[in-house]
């Protein structure tokens, strides 16, 4: 079966106030996998989902980003959202007198128009949001409380999964979603996840704990350190790391590059 | 700006008076700029008032003249020359008309043109309509209704006339004429507005709404509004204001007075969306109004809701004097500024009588080089026992030149009073803005919603219709102001 790139990132790097950050990124996310970022802490991998979510405050200085044909470097952050693309984010922001289901309805409408679809129906709407509040075990007063207005930390990662089981994205980067929750809640959470896996859609975890991927199991997992991929492999390296931790391994990417010099 | 007063002397004013040539437009339904004692009985003669009003408008004009405007207000703006403004015009066609059919067709066009469907309001949405029309009224609805449940809804010339007593009787008991700079300009000059009876007992069957509209350039308005609610009564009133564009400034100095009595309800909203002036500046409405109700009896209440977006300069404090026991006093308040505009806006609650309560809800929105100041006096007098204030006030700020302010003073001469502040002060965030994108919303619409995520504690307090009506006029008001 031929695989289809949903995203190609090549030799990205970038800048922020001054320092490059990412020095020169390569990843390819095919249609159906899960991959997993793990890396030393500031080693560029939320800056990576911020980059490809389109923040402002990041200097693109060479590299590329291919999203379903498109150039995403080129598209406004909300253009991203409506091609596919969401971000789990890992300090979700908190929307004071918005609530959740308003905000919710104002995107999913934002993205049916931009596809050139009516509004979605009011009872279609609630059905829908209730399904999934369902899935993801929140209350269903968390649906008309601000958004993330005084949430826990862990209420806020089961909502953004939320956000995302109503959206069907594309392609979700979850930047530390498991950060912050307790065992029950990363079951929910990895459940919420497992269950929009498809052939068609593809995820990317940012995660420092192989703790998550035994109830999402990855197809890659990378080690990202120094701005850039310095090590793939598949499940069982997360394992490793977990057992020595990054220093071997990016001790041993040093050399290798200093080898290659 | 210790100049900023233009008070001409008196011998100034005596050869000013003929120098505009006043008296020969006697006949005529605009006077030549300037204020005298003539205008003021050319006004009142035009609109057939009684003696003592007339005597009463003559009183304030004096006291005026002894008066200074005021400066505390944190606003900037040119003197004002009081003898440049012409105080009173009549539209071409004159009053006394039964329906809206009678209306000019022009002035409807207009209404249209400004997002204000009469017609729709007025009939689909029963809610009776009082527009004045540059200085006069020209149109009045469901009188009949209203009738029948004993309301008097009409305009302030009409009741002078249809109900002097009771004119007279409460006139000026909540704002004397004596009170400010622009209430004392206001009771010499005021030629037209709103009053409202509602007898005892007696819930309004209707929304009560009133448009201002300022037409004529160089016109400056001066409305008179009066409600006065009977022993168990309820009215729910609506004020909205918008103005076509102008080059020059106007003033506009109205005062409203609202009678609570026993056990009775007021509810008083506003939507403000006058000219604020372009993106330099340049031409806008200096709004300065002073409000006050009077919580006369027991367990009375007066509720102001207002949203404030339009205007170069706002000058306004809706007040609560709390003098009933029981009585409750509310505040609820959105001012939104954008480029130039100033607003300096709050509120006094003045806790007289026993278990008085008060609630202060302030938001101020400033984006632009705008500036908007929150002042606020919270009142407990040594007779108030037990009683209660609670304030909030919030501001937000969009983008690096706006500016917010907070005066908050608290005179509590009661030691049992309860008194809370909560204060704070925000950016509207990158972050926020960025998160909402992230979900397909565009820039516009991010900050729309979180302007009015912000606003909402004080959107729910207005009627419906409005509250809708007030979303859009904040979108508006704030277009391209982030980004
Ligand atoms: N706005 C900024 N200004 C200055 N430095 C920044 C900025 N944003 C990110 N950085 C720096 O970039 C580096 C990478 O940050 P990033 O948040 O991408 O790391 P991370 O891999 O997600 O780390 P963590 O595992 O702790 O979440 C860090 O050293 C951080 O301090
Ligand atoms: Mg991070």
């Amino acid at each position: 079966m031929q695989a289809t790139p949903l995203l190609t990132i090549k030799d990205l790097r970038v800048t922020v106030a001054g320092r490059e950050i990412l020095t020169g990124m390569n990843l390819v996310v095919n249609a159906g996998e899960v991959h997993a970022i793990m890396g030393p802490n500031g080693s560029g991998k939320s800056t990576l989902a911020h980059v490809l979510a389109g923040r402002e405050g990041y200097t693109i200085t060479a590299g590329s980003a291919i999203f379903r044909d498109q150039d995403l470097l080129a598209m406004a952050p909300e253009e991203r959202a409506r091609a596919g693309l969401f971000l789990g984010f890992q300090y979700p922001v908190e929307v004071p007198g918005v609530s959740n289901v308003y905000l919710l309805r104002a995107a999913l409408n934002a993205r049916r128009k931009a596809r050139g679809e009516a509004e979605i129906d009011t009872a279609q709407f609630l059905r829908l949001v209730r399904e999934k509040a369902k899935l993801m075990q929140l209350n269903e007063s968390f649906l008309n409380r601000g958004v993330n207005e005084g949430f826990s930390g862990g209420e806020k990662k089961r909502n953004e999964i939320f956000q995302m089981a109503v959206l069907e994205p594309v392609l979700g980067i979850l930047d530390e979603t498991d950060s912050g929750l307790d065992i029950d809640a990363l079951k929910v959470v990895a459940n919420g996840v497992n269950s929009q896996r498809g052939p068609d859609r593809a995820f990317v975890l940012v995660t420092h704990y192989q703790r998550l991927l035994d109830y999402i199991q990855p197809d890659f997992v990378h080690v990202l350190a120094g701005g850039r991929i310095i090590r793939t492999g598949d499940k069982s390296l997360a394992l490793e790391l977990e057992a020595q931790g990054y220093d071997q391994t990016v001790a041993a990417a040093r050399n290798q590059s200093q080898i290659a010099r | 700006m210790d100049s900023k007063v233009q008070n001409p002397g008196l011998d100034e004013l005596v050869s000013r008076r003929y120098q505009h040539g006043f008296v020969t437009d006697i006949e005529s339904d605009t006077v030549a700029p300037g204020h005298s004692e003539d205008v003021i009985r050319f006004i009142s003669r035009k609109k057939e008032e009684p003696e003592f009003l007339l005597e009463w408008r003559l009183k304030a004009y004096r006291h005026w003249l002894t008066m200074r405007e005021p400066e505390w207000a944190r606003l900037h703006y040119p003197p004002i020359d009081y003898q440049d403004i012409s105080y009173y015009s009549a539209p071409k066609k004159t009053p006394g008309l039964k329906s809206l059919d009678e209306v000019d067709p022009k002035l409807l066009a207009t209404y249209e043109k400004l997002g204000v469907p009469l017609h729709e309001r007025a009939r689909l949405a029963g809610v009776a309509v009082d527009a004045v029309f540059d200085s006069v009224s020209v149109t009045t609805t469901f009188r009949d209704k209203l009738a029948a449940a004993g309301v008097i809804f009409c305009s302030f010339s009409e009741a002078a006339r249809e109900h002097p007593e009771l004119v007279r009787q409460y006139l000026g008991t909540v704002v004397p004429y004596r009170d400010n700079y622009f209430a004392a300009l206001n009771s010499a000059m005021f030629t037209d507005g709103s009053f409202v009876y509602i007898p005892k007992g007696v819930r309004c069957p209707m929304e009560l709404s009133t448009y201002f509209r300022i037409n004529q350039a160089k016109t400056g308005q001066f409305e008179r509004t009066l409600i006065i609610a009977e022993e168990g009564s309820h009215v729910s009133y609506l004020e909205g204001c918008t103005a076509p564009q102008r080059d020059e400034n106007q003033l506009h100095a109205a005062v409203v007075e609202l009678v609570a009595l026993k056990d009775a309800t007021i509810k008083y909203s506003t939507v403000q969306n006058w000219y604020p002036g372009d993106e330099n500046g340049v031409g806008g409405i200096y709004n300065f109004v002073t409000k006050r109700g009077d919580c006369r009896g027991a367990n009375s209440k007066i509720s102001w809701t207002q949203v404030e977006a339009g205007s170069a300069i706002t000058w306004k404090y809706p007040s609560c004097i709390l003098r009933g026991e029981n009585s409750v006093g509310e505040f609820y308040s959105v001012a939104v500024t954008n480029n130039l505009q100033q607003a300096d806006t709050g509120t006094k609650m003045i806790h007289i009588g026993r278990n008085t309560r008060s609630t202060i809800v302030s938001k101020g929105i400033a984006a632009g080089r705008s500036q908007s100041s929150y002042r606020g006096l919270v009142k407990v007098l040594p007779t108030a026992e037990g009683a209660r204030n609670f304030t909030q006030c919030d501001s937000l700020l969009m983008g690096s030149h706006s500016a917010a302010h907070t005066f908050p003073y608290m005179e509590i001469r009661h030691p049992g009073a309860i008194v809370e502040h909560e204060a704070t002060t925000s950016k509207i965030g990158d972050d926020q803005l960025f998160y909402c994108r992230q979900r397909g919303l565009s820039q516009e619409d991010a900050v729309n919603l979180i302007v009015n995520g912000f606003c909402k504690q004080v959107f729910r307090e207005l009627p419906m219709e409005f509250a809708v009506e007030a979303q859009n006029l904040l979108n508006v008001s704030l277009e391209g102001a982030v980004g």
